[in-house]
């Protein structure tokens, strides 16, 4: 018998003209200790599925239809009072970011006392007591003490293990995880998901992830249901789902998931997304203004050299340089990027591969070591002349396309300023005209131009961001995790728009990602940091061949295993 | 905690000190003392040896010490007006003030902070906008307008309360006097109190307000309410704690300004206390007041911010430790 059961949940966002739909009769079940994957892009509704079964519809939402079942016990219709005791006491729920789910001026143990003691006929003591067998049970070492901790002193991965004990601490029957280690590390993603799984089958609960990451889904779930818009399209055993899918979308959202295992020119597009990529004026490169009077001096090796940097950041001051403490983001770090190349850096979060991208772009000073670009130590410029003939050189592209975009200024005006500060352009219309081409080569159109980044999604802002470096004529390109943000689907259109405008341009590329897989696809050679310590720099392939580092290894080894996922069917529409 | 506490103190210190600076420099280079406090007939030979007995002719390193010994002491020299010690008639006149302050506080923070929460909370019930409306109105009148509507209505129209005066007051001990302990005292208490904290309150409530709104939003009062705790402990122990780091400087910073410049207040109100003695003083260019008024209010300012910043460690643990970081 199933413990949570959903029929024909329809849930609506009523607005000021229309109904919005966000979930259409939705049907689905989960067994004790089995896990129920729901999966899909931004906008498709599964969010709202788990507030729907929790009861925390966003205002205005509500049921339009359908009933929710907790071991037969219809829940959909009680009143909020029942429905709150119910929360946590037979639903739990684990959200997507550890570091502001959990609130900072409380201690871990008294959340987890005040959540038992509403839900659990037991005392103080006895709470207290099962709070430190709570974090024992989630892995956190020394739970005793660490229990009298507030959040800040975990790390992101053990904060979740916290979340992970409130969400459980009531012994609840179902727990609803959405996205539960999007924010995470890899390798702490592998751990918090094998503790889930692990604690799904000792509490015997149903438990509902919500997530995009295909990689998840083939890594703990036992049934999986894929929704898109609103709709469940595809919902069966995972095994089967993502072996053998049947329907269209099911199938290319596999496909434009990057591939560890094998390295393929172009990404496999989501083409069932209608209405994504229309057609715009391709502009010739060879005649343009883009391609054309490219100033640079030609480079013999190296076009861009990383030699022995070390980056220190005092974390404490003080009066005596003795007393000051510095963290030291960067150690020895060295490499060379041939022109025309891709580099690739990879690591976990704090490794210092951001850090790397700031001090080549000169935003931060290093405190030893240099950079030469073009055979020109830029470590050593200091006439603002030639500073800007440098950056005007080198451009990048960062991971937030929400907070990396003025809000404040027209599409148009944001591509238009470097060409403006750089006086590429000899007049305005010039200038203008050269942007409206941007636009159209990017693949959002000219019409763009004169609307504001708000009115733009993830990608197509992320589409603008790499105007705007275009618009220098740069020849290196920094790209900061520029897909991190995005969709799976959104991912594979703007890694083809870099790899189309790389072949065109002849662009040079720091890549930097945490995604192996990403890496895999895009470079040509590729550096494992970590600790701010740049551990091996081999060619792509064989990085992922025959790694050196035994942290590569670690790192290669975490990756979900994406063997379950349909390669077969795929091969063809790739080829 | 200590280090932390300490550190501050000493700035405190260098604060006070700088202010006692002023101060002196006031007392001393503004104008000549002794022309304000004698006589056109005073002879110039009178005028030398009142010169030479208030150690005026001493260098001025020497005066500064004096002032600063005489400022610990708090003995800020005679008043030129009433030819009393100023320390004295400060305190005649500071428990007038300080009470006053105190309750118009109270009534700031405790009718403040309640509305600043339900209407935080229910944004958009009738009664939230009702409060609303009326913040509105003690943001944009001024007091003393607040002040003369307040007498009219309650002390001429209706002759419930008082409109001017202290009322009976009680000495306790030799130097303290307080309205608090007669049936008079307390209600000419109240319309002053209203009139000073009022502007307080509608600032404390949308501050409030406005911080509520913010915490409601964040992930972990979604997962509080996911953990079915009730709204009693979402609200108050979760999301109004949280409010409390911005609300707490600026009432601080509000309390401050509530004790120094109640000079309207007391004004409408006739109000025997320091800000009715301040206005007086400057009307007479009565230096020494003025000088040791300026160090009192930095002295409540200074103090209120120490509190205020012993306060943010105690609610908030991030801030416990800045030292041990990264």
């Amino acid at each position: 018998m199933s413990i949570l059961e959903i029929r024909g949940l329809t849930v609506e966002f009523p607005g000021r003209k229309d109904t919005f739909v966000a979930a259409r009769d939705i049907n689905l079940s989960i067994e004790p200790g089995k896990i129920l994957g729901v999966v899909g892009e931004s906008g498709a509704g599964k969010s709202t599925v788990g507030n729907a079964v929790i009861g925390l519809l966003e205002h205005p939402g509500r049921l339009g239809a359908g009933e929710i079942f907790v071991h037969g016990e219809r829940i959909d219709n009680l009143p909020a009072k029942r429905m709150r005791e119910l929360r946590g006491k037979r639903i739990g729920m684990i959200f997507q970011d550890p570091l502001t789910s959990l609130d900072p001026l409380q201690t871990v143990e008294f959340q987890l006392v005040e959540t038992m003691l509403e839900h659990l006929p037991i005392s103080k003591g006895e709470a207290k007591q099962r709070a430190i067998d709570l974090l024992d049970q989630v892995g956190i070492p020394n739970p005793a003490e660490r229990v009298k901790q507030y959040p800040h002193q975990f790390s992101g991965g053990m904060r979740q293990r916290v979340v992970i004990a409130l969400a459980l601490c009531a012994e609840p029957e179902v727990v609803i995880a959405d996205e539960p280690t999007t924010a995470l590390d890899v390798s702490i993603q592998a751990q918090i998901l094998n503790l889930m799984k692990k604690l799904c089958a000792e509490k015997n609960v149903a438990m509902l992830v919500i997530t995009h990451d295909m990689g998840v889904i083939a890594e703990i779930t036992d049934h999986v249901a894929v929704m898109y818009r609103g709709n469940l399209v595809e919902y069966g055993e995972s095994q089967q789902i993502l072996g053998s899918p049947q329907h269209e979308y099911t199938k290319s959202l596999i496909a434009a998931v990057p591939r560890p295992d094998v390295r393929v020119h172009r990404f496999p597009q989501v083409d069932y997304i209608e209405g994504s990529a229309k057609p715009f004026k391709q502009i010739d490169i060879a005649t343009h203004w883009l391609g054309q009077s490219r100033d640079y001096t030609p480079v013999d090796g190296a076009l861009l050299s990383v030699d022995q940097i070390d980056m220190k950041f005092m974390t404490r001051n003080a009066w005596l340089p003795k007393n000051r403490q510095f963290f030291q983001a960067l150690k020895k770090v060295s490499f060379d990027i041939k022109p025309g190349e891709t580099f690739g850096l990879v690591g976990e979060s704090g490794s210092g591969k951001s850090t790397v991208a700031r001090v080549i772009t000169g935003l931060y000073h290093p405190s030893a070591g240099t950079v030469t670009f073009a055979g020109q130590e830029l470590t050593s410029l200091h006439d603002r002349r030639q500073v800007l003939a440098m950056r005007r050189q080198m451009q990048m592209i960062f991971q937030d396309p929400y907070s990396s975009l003025n809000a404040r200024m027209r599409v148009k005006d944001i591509v238009a300023e470097p060409i403006k500060f750089h006086k590429l352009a000899s007049t305005n219309s010039e200038c203008f005209r050269i942007v409206d081409d941007l636009l159209d080569h990017v693949g959002l159109g000219s019409a763009a131009g004169k609307k504001y980044p708000h009115e733009f999604s993830g990608g197509q802002r992320q589409r603008i961001s790499i105007a705007r470096a275009l618009a220098t004529r740069p020849r290196f390109l920094i790209c900061d995790e520029p897909t991190s943000a995005l969709d799976v689907s959104i991912q594979a259109q703007i890694l083809n728009l870099l790899k189309d405008l790389q072949d065109e341009l002849g662009l040079t590329m720091l890549f930097i990602s945490h995604d192996l897989a990403v890496i895999r696809q895009m470079c040509n050679r590729t550096g494992v940091m970590r600790f701010g310590e740049l551990l091996e720099v081999q060619e792509t392939e064989a990085l992922f061949e025959s790694p050196q580092a035994d942290y590569t290894k670690e790192l290669l080894g975490l990756m979900p295993s994406m063997d379950m996922l349909s390669r077969d069917n795929l091969e063809e529409e790739v080829a | 905690m200590f280090g932390f506490i300490s550190r501050r103190l000493v700035m405190a210190v260098v604060v006070m000190f700088v202010v006692a600076l002023i101060s002196f420099t006031l007392f001393r280079f503004v104008g000549d003392p002794i022309n304000q406090m004698v006589g056109i007939e005073t002879t110039p030979e009178q005028r030398e040896a009142l010169r030479e007995r208030l150690g005026l002719n001493d260098p001025i390193i020497v005066q500064f010490a004096r002032f600063i010994m005489g400022a610990l002491q708090f003995d800020f020299g005679n008043s030129y007006q009433f030819k009393q010690p100023v320390a004295e008639l400060i305190g005649k006149r500071l428990p007038a003030t300080l009470e006053l302050s105190f309750v118009s506080a109270l009534f700031a923070l405790f009718v403040g902070v309640p509305m600043g929460v339900y209407t935080g909370l229910n944004r958009h019930s009738a009664i939230s906008k009702l409060f609303l409306s009326v913040s509105l109105i003690g943001v944009s009148l001024p007091t003393f307008f607040i002040g003369i509507l307040l007498i009219f209505v309650f002390s001429v129209h209706l002759q419930w309360l008082p409109s001017f005066g202290r009322g009976d007051v009680v000495a306790l001990g030799g130097w303290w006097t307080t309205g608090f302990l007669t049936v008079s005292g307390l209600k000419a208490l109240i319309l002053p109190a209203i009139t000073l904290g009022l502007f307080q309150m509608t600032l404390i409530m949308r501050l409030i307000r406005a911080e509520m709104l913010e915490v409601m939003r964040t992930d972990y009062i979604k997962f509080a309410r996911a953990r079915g705790l009730p709204s009693r402990s979402i609200n108050f122990i979760h999301a109004l704690k949280n409010t409390m780091v911005p609300v707490i400087t600026i009432t601080g910073l509000q309390l401050g300004s509530i004790i120094a410049f109640a000079i309207i207040t007391e004004t409408v109100f006739q109000w025997p206390g320091m800000g009715l003695l301040f206005l007086q003083a400057v009307q007479n260019v009565d230096i020494p007041i003025m000088a040791a008024y300026l160090m009192l209010t930095a002295f409540i300012f200074v103090t209120i911010n120490l509190a205020v910043d012993i306060l943010y460690v105690v609610i908030d643990p991030r801030l416990r430790t800045e030292r041990s970081g990264l």
